[in-house]
């Protein structure tokens, strides 16, 4: 095996465990706050709320 | 819009191993690096690692993005979802492709995974001591999956090429039918850690294995790690490698099919999470695992095993000819093989229903909000539609040309123009900023911005660049097939009825909608 060849392997086997390493290093971690607890109600609230928004910024009124 | 109770994932690592198990599959311990081997490894890695920057990550998170928004909607199949996305009559009817492309590409990943579980089978009860002679196994594979004549497993009805068939499609509809969290979500909490297990156990005895043969120095492991991974390639520099547009458009469509993207199944799975879930974080993370199964333990198990005992020239080949005929030999002269072969076999079988068990979803989802039927009626009746195929496969098995057939237009071509669709919806109907609004609710980790303009400009053009050299290159010569080969015939007018009943239901579905949302 050549220098080029460990270097690849290295870059290339070291660089997707890290990644995936790192990213469920992420997920494993536990939510640190709590600001991104919604109710259900909450959560249709904010998507007619966007829709609505949506609507009046396409018909070119400024969005409340 | 389903009326029925709205399904979620149960956990956040739930969500990333179902579709990290979607991903993972036989392409990415066969195909990927068989495909390096062709194109001496370490040069092959450049363009495979450019693909996965400006279009892999890329379409994931714009499939993750749209397949959110529509399911906090409503809506959980693409002619929904799509319909959401863009107020064009035609939307939902594209979404077609997002339901055909999954169930038919079930209808022969099913009879594959039928092949992986019979081998493993055949590992544990001494089956597969053929000796050293490769014809051995050529012999035993083409038996096996009838590949001299059409029809010819049906000539045992008993045997075990279709016991193990209708085990594999039983297993799949009972979990399918247990439903998103006690079905598919809960196999793959146990079955990614278990394909992970074996894989590194393989993996640890493929590093083992030194010099097997002294008197054969030269074939040992560090040069099996070689012919990976080394960027020589004879007399040819780097850059006349690169130079090579082949091996960038074969690069791109590996990571393409590995990733699962254009494939229908994301964009169902996404509409599952809930509206202030992290989905930036799941989406990169279900391509990361992807990433790691590929390179990290794909990459190091089977060209070096086969280099070792075979040599250069026998690690190379296609995905089944490296699988099915080349390693079980290699497994032969290892010590211990018989134990690695039955657990390589028992993975890549993991593999290959982790994917499985997603291509239904999205048809499950489009039946039962479309056309309102209940979980259990969807399934069982796309138990019937999904057999029928696997039968017309199973009966052409004559080299295997209704699977060829079917993978070529549904599981290649198909899959370009979905991706292709997702690409400009995403782009260009939905809009980029409305797309980075959606990944960045609920997510700790940004993703960068550059994304808005790499999947607008950038992925579409590489894209096209890929399908239309493709398409130059293989299309012309599959018209010809169609007058020559009774079983060509025969698959693309199974797949043209399928079309049809899907369009048909579609209809209905859109006449549902709109009749539910005038009553609203």
């Amino acid at each position: 095996m050549t220098l080029a060849g460990w270097i690849v392997m290295l870059l290339s086997v070291g660089g997707t465990t890290a990644f995936f390493f790192w990213c469920i290093r992420r997920v494993l971690r536990p939510p640190d706050s709590t600001d991104k607890m919604h109710g259900v109600l909450d959560t249709e609230r904010e998507i007619e709320d966007e829709e609505r928004r949506r609507r009046r910024e396409e018909r070119g009124q400024p969005p409340h | 819009m389903s009326k029925q109770p709205p399904e979620n994932w149960s956990s956040r690592i739930g969500v990333i191993l179902a579709v990290t198990g979607s991903a993972v599959g036989l392409g990415n311990f066969l195909r990927f690096p068989g495909l390096a081997a062709k194109y001496d490894g370490g040069a092959f890695m450049i363009p495979y690692f450019v693909a996965l920057l400006l279009l892999g990550l890329p379409l994931a998170w714009a499939e993750w993005s749209m397949g959110r928004y529509g399911g906090t909607r409503g809506f959980h199949s693409s002619p929904g979802i799509f319909r959401v996305l863009w107020k064009n009559p035609a939307a939902p009817y594209l979404g077609v492709l997002g339901l055909i492309v999954p169930v038919v590409i079930y209808m022969y990943y099913v009879f594959i995974e039928s092949w992986c579980l019979g081998y493993a089978w055949n590992y544990l009860t001494g089956g597969l001591d053929l000796g050293r002679d490769p014809e051995a196994y050529k012999t035993f594979f083409g038996n096996y999956v009838g590949i001299g004549a059409d029809a010819s497993i049906f000539s045992n009805l008993l045997g075990a090429p279709l016991v193990f068939l209708v085990a594999c499609i039983a297993l799949n509809f009972i979990l399918i039918n247990r439903g998103l969290t006690r079905g598919i979500e809960l196999f793959c909490l146990w079955a990614m850690p278990a394909l992970a297990v074996c894989a590194v156990l393989v993996l640890v005895r493929v590093l083992t294995l030194g010099t097997p043969d002294p008197s054969k120095p030269e074939l040992n492991v560090l040069n099996g790690l070689g012919q990976m991974w080394n960027l020589d390639a004879g007399n040819k520099t780097l850059w006349e490698q690169l130079a090579n547009g082949k091996m960038w458009m074969e690069a791109a469509g590996q990571i393409f099919f590995s990733l699962s993207v254009g494939f229908g199944v994301i964009i169902t799975y996404a509409s599952y999470m809930r509206r202030n879930d992290d989905i930036a974080l799941s989406s990169t993370t279900a391509v990361a695992g992807n990433e790691f199964f590929e390179v990290s333990l794909g990459g190091m198990i089977t060209i070096p095993a086969a280099f070792v005992f075979l040599g250069a020239a026998g690690a190379v080949g296609g995905t089944f000819a490296l699988g099915f005929n080349t390693l079980p030999l290699v497994f032969e002269h290892m010590p211990l093989g018989r134990v690695i072969g039955f657990l390589w076999f028992f993975l890549l079988f993991l593999a290959a229903i982790t994917s499985s068990l997603s291509m239904l979803q999205p048809a499950i989802a489009f039946l039962q909000e479309g056309l309102g039927l209940n979980r259990g009626r969807a399934v069982a009746l796309l138990c019937g539609v999904g057999s029928l195929g696997t039968l017309l496969i199973v009966w052409f098995s004559k080299d295997l040309a209704a699977m060829d057939t079917l993978d070529f237009w549904v599981g290649t071509f198909c899959i370009y123009v979905l991706a292709c669709a997702q690409t400009f919806i995403f782009g260009w109907i939905f809009g980029t900023k409305r797309g980075l609004e959606e990944l960045d609710r609920g997510a700790d980790t940004r993703i960068p911005r550059l994304f808005a303009f790499v999947i607008k400009y950038i992925s579409p053009v590489y894209l096209l660049i890929v399908f239309v050299a493709w398409a130059w290159q293989d299309v012309g010569s599959r018209l010809d097939d169609f007058t020559e080969s009774a079983a060509v015939r025969w698959s693309l007018i199974f797949l043209v009825g399928v079309f049809a009943l899907f369009l048909w239901w579609i209809r209905i579905a859109v006449k549902r909608w709109h009749a539910q949302e005038a009553r609203s």
